[in-house]
């Protein structure tokens, strides 16, 4: 056995983004499972705006059987700036990662500005609705919103499809590294024979020209990053940007 | 004087429902390279299958280190294997065959301690 071994530390890899079925079943546990065993630490899971708390508890506690952390996620693809406006009210003190799906100009460029959002996704079907240009690229860099990439759709299209995909990412990615925006690459599996290891996705991602060393850091470094960010706000000792309680109570007394 | 090819190996472990032979893995990793980079990349690649391990479904490749890159994206981008659904996780890439097939050996010999001290955890 290797010295300094310890199998109870978790890797470092996060994957963001993992779609098992809607209701909790076996193929659930079987992509939890699979994820654990090809080295991730952290695991992204969408739920409904309307989640009930019992089943992310249910999903939480399937994670912590397999030994992956649970980050809970709500993708949001509103129509209006003020349906996403709404929603993020609502939703921002509840949910670990908030990704925004930008089917239109004005809720893309909303999303980038946003505090609150900390994923922006565009649709793949539409490449004319691929609205990650220069200008949203700035706004979402002074924001701290990262863009997301989920790879599934990379190993299931074919033919046409996959050039079109290859030429959208490769276009967005190198919008991404020139404004600083952090990109995150997630699986988007629902699938346990879509799932890949961590450094397999940093192999895939050579055809969209983004170098091993930066898609290793957006499998672990980036996404680690927003969900610790956003564990700090939610936590009962946050209580606005940089200040946080440290002493509580009798802890106070000699202070 | 003509520059001597340097190559790499690269060790594949295929994790697929039904057993199957070295040929169709071979055919898929050669479909995917041509369907990936065509005809023109994939004659660099000076690819060879060197070992085919049907037990523990792991497969050793030779390549050119041009190539590897373009390669490892082929492999990883592997779906199907003889129309069955199947995966190929690249488990080590290394210089020579000596060395790989040692490190194959000390990584099994890790991943069954790792698997067995997780178990008694549990």
């Amino acid at each position: 056995m290797p010295k300094n071994w310890d199998p109870t530390v978790k890797s470092s890899f996060v994957d963001l983004h993992l779609r098992p079925p809607h209701k909790i079943s076996d193929q659930t546990e079987m992509l939890i499972k699979k994820s654990a065993e090809l080295g991730y630490g952290s695991l992204g899971i969408a739920f409904p705006i309307d989640a009930k708390q019992e089943e992310i508890f249910e999903i939480r506690e399937i994670c912590s059987r397999f030994g992956v952390d649970l980050v809970t996620r709500v993708d949001l693809a509103p129509k209006t700036v003020k349906e996403l406006l709404k929603n993020l009210a609502i939703l921002r003190r509840k949910i670990e990662v908030i990704t925004v799906h930008c089917y239109s100009k004005e809720v893309a460029r909303q999303a980038a500005k946003d505090r609150r959002v900390d994923l922006i996704s565009f649709p793949l079907a539409h490449p004319r609705k691929c609205f990650f240009d220069s200008a949203e690229a700035e706004l979402a860099s002074k924001a701290s919103a990262s863009l997301e990439i989920e790879l599934a759709p990379l190993l299931s299209f074919s033919g046409f499809q996959r050039v079109r995909l290859l030429s959208l990412w490769r276009g967005e990615t190198d919008t991404a590294k020139k404004f600083g925006v952090p990109i995150i690459l997630a699986s988007g599996a629902n699938d346990v024979y879509l799932l890949r290891k961590p450094e397999d996705y940093a192999f895939l991602s050579y055809l969209f020209g983004l170098d091993f060393h930066a898609a290793k850091q957006a499998l672990s470094k980036n996404p680690q990053a927003i969900v610790e960010r956003n564990r700090r706000k939610l936590s009962s000792n946050y209580v606005a940007p940089g200040i946080y309680v440290i002493r509580r109570g009798k802890d106070c007394r000699d202070v | 004087m003509p520059r001597r090819l340097r190559r790499r190996y690269i060790a594949v472990k295929v994790d697929s429902e039904k057993s199957f032979d070295k040929d169709a893995f071979y055919d898929a990793v050669w479909a995917n390279v041509l369907r990936l980079f065509g005809e023109y990349n994939a004659s660099r690649t000076e690819l060879v299958l060197i070992e085919y391990d049907p037990q523990m479904k792991q497969v050793i490749l030779r390549c050119s280190l041009a190539a590897l890159d373009l390669l490892k994206a082929s492999i990883v981008a592997i779906t199907e294997i003889k129309g069955e659904k199947s995966v190929a996780h690249i488990a080590l890439v290394s210089g020579t065959l000596k060395s790989i097939r040692k490190k194959m050996k000390l990584s099994s010999e890790k991943h069954s301690s790792k698997h067995m001290v997780a178990n008694i955890l549990r």
